[in-house]
């Protein structure tokens, strides 16, 4: 990967990382939200959500656009990038499972005891 | 780091990963040939996996389950395709009931896995395939992705405490 891709990936997993945010992309990619409507939907202040929100957006996963008070947010993934980031979070499984192996062959050749 | 390359297939939804152990392809055969040895790297510590049943021959199945942090179960299979010892083997993996029986609402994917023998050591390619998108965004949406998410967050508390 070169350091472009690297810096994407990092952006990409902090922001998938969070449960609240992955289902915030699942409605934004749904349709438009007001942020306000995002914010009813979870156990959690108005600005807990405004941050999650920001969060997505600075990873490109969301944009935000205003229309009157109202702060609107899409998600801002083609189907392309959002199969690319399935593709991520299936990687970092088959990396646990390589760095297990790669232990369990480490500990073949540790001494007894 | 063993994983040496990582490839994204986004139009044939693939992800191909190349890992190199130090050790002999023979010993990595053993990792999926011995019961008690998979189950050590299959699933994510949160995610711990029992095999109940083993047959690693074309035809075979392989069934386990994954338990939960909160002893939530996921059954799961390997309907074994092919299998050239000790080079490699390919197999459909999917979600079963919890007495194996395949789930056909839940997606399968296609793997195939080889090993080959480089300056000593093993080079190990391991290739899945999924038919649709969804069916990969289902499979991540069950429990196993929660396993990837707490080593990313672990990484994330890494990075933070630097």
């Amino acid at each position: 990967m070169t350091e472009t891709d690297e810096n994407r990936a990092d952006a990409l997993f902090h922001a998938l990382a969070d449960r609240t945010r992955r289902d915030i992309m699942r409605r934004v990619l749904a349709g438009e939200h007001s942020v306000s409507t995002l914010a009813a939907k979870y156990d959690m202040s108005f600005a807990a959500v405004q941050k999650h929100v920001a969060v997505l957006e600075k990873a490109g996963l969301l944009t935000k656009r205003r229309s009157g008070r109202e702060q609107l947010a899409r998600g801002d993934v083609e189907a392309v990038r959002s199969v690319a980031s399935l593709l991520v979070d299936l990687e970092q499984i088959w990396r646990g499972r390589i760095a297990r192996i790669d232990d369990l062959i480490e500990s073949d050749t540790e001494p007894e005891g | 780091m063993p994983v040496t390359d990582v490839r994204h297939d986004l139009d044939n939804l693939t992800l191909a990963i190349t890992a190199e152990f130090a050790a002999p392809v023979e010993r990595i055969w053993q990792v999926y040939a011995d019961t008690r040895q998979l189950e050590k790297v299959w699933g994510p510590p949160s995610y711990p996996a029992t095999v109940v049943d083993h047959d690693l021959r074309p035809g075979g199945r392989v069934n386990y389950v994954m338990t939960g942090p909160e002893g939530d179960k996921h059954a799961g299979y390997w309907q074994v395709t092919t299998v050239d010892e000790p080079r490699g083997f390919s197999f459909d993996d999917g979600f079963a009931d919890l007495d194996f029986t395949p789930n056909p609402d839940l997606p399968v994917s296609e793997n195939e896995y080889t090993f080959t023998e480089r300056d000593g050591g093993t080079r190990a390619t391991y290739v899945s395939t999924f038919a649709s998108a969804e069916g990969l965004q289902q499979v991540l949406d069950m429990g196993i992705v929660e396993g990837a998410t707490s080593a990313v967050n672990q990484i994330d508390e890494l990075v933070a405490a630097r």
